[in-house]
């Protein structure tokens, strides 16, 4: 098989490998042999984009089938059904929850040529050198194993891989300027009788939980040893805070599901809540002023990234590397980042956005033309900066990580009687 | 009693073996899809509110943890209470509706044609679907939804009132547009059925609009009001997704926390609380077929 591999760098790398190729059999073979072969991707709907599996099929020739599903179902398909994917495109709280199950395999780090460009975040931790490492399942933590057969997490960087990082952001709460009229600035403000019955938090429990854990600490009535790994006393009393607040009529409603959320910005029922990054755009993309407010608390984060099935071997294996050199190499990012949210190698993305739109997403600045999305919908424009600032500025100031908590399905029942109360 | 000695003994008398075997291959059809789709199911939900789970996976087991925790929880009787809530309220709109409607649509629309075509007016929301027909209430009813917004142009109010969207309001509301045509119809169909000369006797004997109402045509419309009732109350028992909508996920009933544990993947518990809502569900419509035996009066 490995001579498979050779030639197939000859194909996909040209002159690089050309010196190995001259030994080995015509790259013909590989060329044939990797069209008929297809890999089977799952994962939640933000990265799982159509256009991804049409560019591979340009690209690498090879076919990839893309389903999406919602983070429930992804966990348990890759917890549970290990032959019915290929690569398993999910968060790094997931890869915690699902590791320990074997399904997975991990990765050679010397296969993966732009390893050493990766941002710190997903490899020592730290983003530049002098970072704090925030709570919750940071994706280090869970990034390595001690070695191809490793079931444990390793504390440092190891040449072995769990996911290969690919997607990123930082969350915060969204506001309307126009009905607030003064700044915001800490995460405390959602409880803020001020906005009684017009605030609002997302029904999903894993990650609701650490929006009301940074709302708890930011009013200064409980202080967590660890936001994304609570205890069952830390958990009833965070609850019990938002329980009040529900009954006392401080939520106008809970949302579930990205759409619930723009309609309630949009249509003026909320003027603060939990939100996502392109929710935000596509209130903003009505014309209406909706911000991603950067709080003095930090942001909320999350990343995902893409992991092999056990069961993947031989030629497809190598098609699945060559995908993630391909994932890493700038096309995708470029892609993802004009979403607005970040790839994992930001440099190579680079080449792939114009000099506006890197300035904007990445840097900061203000734009100097019209920002659209990749489908090509307006998102800002000349002036216009990004809320929240360049990427060293959102990315450094991340408080927590999504996590799951060894307390997860105490939570969950308490979420539960949260939602009825 | 003695119908029930009758056919025990009839068929033993008049025993032919090509005879049985007729009778078991025509009622084989029914009884298998039965079997199939309605008791295997049900089984099988049974069986597995036994099981146990972990965060991601259910294994066979038999244990009574699930049903501990939801008698154990005070959750549950609060959100048993609220489903048993919605479903009166409900249940008293939509008769008190539905008795008007089809009361005007039997006995004053003289014409067959006209009867018929108001009848078929009665079910033009229903050309849409249920989801969308609950959701365009959200921006009618909003904050700055035409409700309000009219409210204030007519200086009714000053401030726009909260409690008409994503509350207990909003969702009664949604039941009843949603299910009032469920309690029509049946009630339409025993009313024209009605003997005509039963009112004209009434009325000959000296009774009153009213007293005919109450005392004969109530009386002889039960079973359809009956019929309409099970309809109503087993919906909204079971529903989960209006409740979610139209209190902006805000309120809780039995339906919303069995989907809550599908969506963590808690089978075991939502199998459990689905065992628990079904039984309830008979208990009810038991005690309803008390008070009207529907296959008599049929």
């Amino acid at each position: 098989m490995s001579k498979m591999r050779y030639s197939r760098r000859m194909v996909l790398k040209g002159g690089v490998a050309t010196v190995a190729a001259t030994a080995l059999p015509a790259p013909m073979v590989w060329a044939q042999d990797i069209k008929n072969i297809t890999l089977r991707q799952f994962g939640t709907g933000v990265s799982n984009l159509n256009d991804v599996a049409k560019k591979v099929k340009e690209d690498l020739g090879f076919t990839l089938e893309m389903t999406a599903l919602d983070s429930d179902s992804v966990t348990q398909r890759a917890a549970t059904q290990p032959d019915s994917f290929d690569i398993a495109d999910i968060e790094y709280w997931i890869c915690k929850k699902v590791w320990p199950t074997g399904n997975l395999q991990a990765m050679d780090t010397s296969k993966i040529k732009n390893y050493d460009k990766i941002v710190g975040i997903f490899r020592s931790g730290k983003l530049t050198p002098e970072s704090v490492i925030a709570q919750g399942t940071a994706p280090h933590s869970v990034g390595f194993v001690d070695g191809p057969d490793g079931t444990s997490f390793a504390k440092e960087e190891t040449g072995w891989m769990t996911l290969i990082p690919t997607i990123y952001n930082a969350d915060t709460l969204g506001i309307r300027p126009d009905l607030i009229g003064r700044p915001i600035e800490s995460w405390a403000e959602l409880l803020n009788p001020e906005f009684k019955g017009k605030a609002s938090i997302l029904d999903i429990s894993s990650i609701g939980i650490m929006d009301m854990a940074m709302v708890c600490e930011a009013m200064g009535e409980i202080k967590y040893a660890d936001k994304g790994n609570m205890t069952r006393e830390e958990i009833d009393k965070t609850i019990g805070i938002f329980t009040e607040a529900k009954k006392a009529g401080q939520f106008r409603a809970f949302w579930k599901t990205f759409d619930e959320s723009v309609n309630l910005m949009a249509s003026g029922e909320v003027v603060i809540q939990s939100m996502w990054s392109p929710a935000i755009t596509a209130v903003k993309s009505r014309g209406i002023p909706c911000v991603y407010q950067p709080l003095k608390e930090g942001y909320r984060s999350w990343g995902g990234g893409i992991g092999l099935s056990k069961s993947l071997t031989g030629l497809p294996l190598d098609a699945a590397y060559e995908y993630i050199n391909w994932y890493l190499s700038g096309w995708v990012g470029g892609y993802l980042m004009r979403q607005g949210y970040y790839s994992a190698v930001p440099e190579t993305s680079k080449e792939f956005m114009t000099a506006d739109e890197w300035g904007y997403w990445f840097e900061g600045k203000a734009a100097t033309g019209d920002i659209t999305s990749p489908t090509g919908d307006k998102l800002a424009g000349a002036g216009d900066t990004r809320d929240g600032g360049d990427f060293y500025e959102r990315m450094g100031r991340v408080a927590c990580w999504n996590a799951v908590m060894d307390e997860n399905q105490y939570m969950v029942r308490k979420w539960n009687e949260f939602i009825a109360a | 009693m003695s119908e029930g000695v009758s056919e025990a003994v009839a068929p033993k008398a008049a025993w032919r073996p090509g005879n049985d075997l007729t009778g078991w291959l025509q009622a084989a059809p029914l009884t298998l899809i039965l079997l199939a789709f309605l008791l295997a199911p049900i089984a099988m939900i049974v069986v597995v509110s036994f099981w146990g789970a972990t965060e991601f996976s259910i294994y066979p087991d038999f244990q009574f943890d699930n049903y501990a925790f939801l008698f154990g929880s005070e959750v549950t009787y609060r959100v048993f209470l609220a489903t048993f809530k919605y479903a009166f309220i409900t249940w008293a709109f939509t008769l008190a509706i539905g008795f008007t409607v089809a009361y005007f649509l039997a006995f004053h629309i003289r014409s067959q044609p006209i009867q018929i075509a108001l009848f078929l007016v009665c079910t033009i929301p229903f050309w849409t679907s249920n989801i969308i027909r609950m959701i365009s209430w959200i921006p009618f009813l909003g904050r700055n939804g035409i409700a309000n917004q009219t409210l204030i142009d007519w200086g009714l109010i000053d401030q726009p009132l909260e409690w008409l969207l994503y509350s207990d309001f909003s969702v009664i509301l949604a039941f009843v547009h949603l299910y009032t045509l469920f309690m029509v119809v049946p009630i339409f169909n025993t009313m024209v059925r009605i003997d005509r000369a039963l009112l004209e006797a009434a009325r000959d004997n000296g009774a009153s609009g009213l007293q005919t109402l109450v005392h004969v045509i109530l009386p002889l419309t039960k079973p359809g009001i009956m019929i309409g009732t099970i309809f109503v109350v087993t919906l909204v028992m079971g529903d989960f997704i209006t409740v979610r909508f139209m209190s902006g996920s805000q309120r809780a009933n039995v339906g919303r926390l069995i989907s809550n544990d599908i969506g963590l993947l808690q089978y075991p518990s939502a199998a459990a609380t689905a065992v628990v809502l079904l039984l309830t569900v008979l208990i009810v419509i038991g005690i309803l077929l008390r008070f009207v035996n529907i296959r008599k009066e049929l």
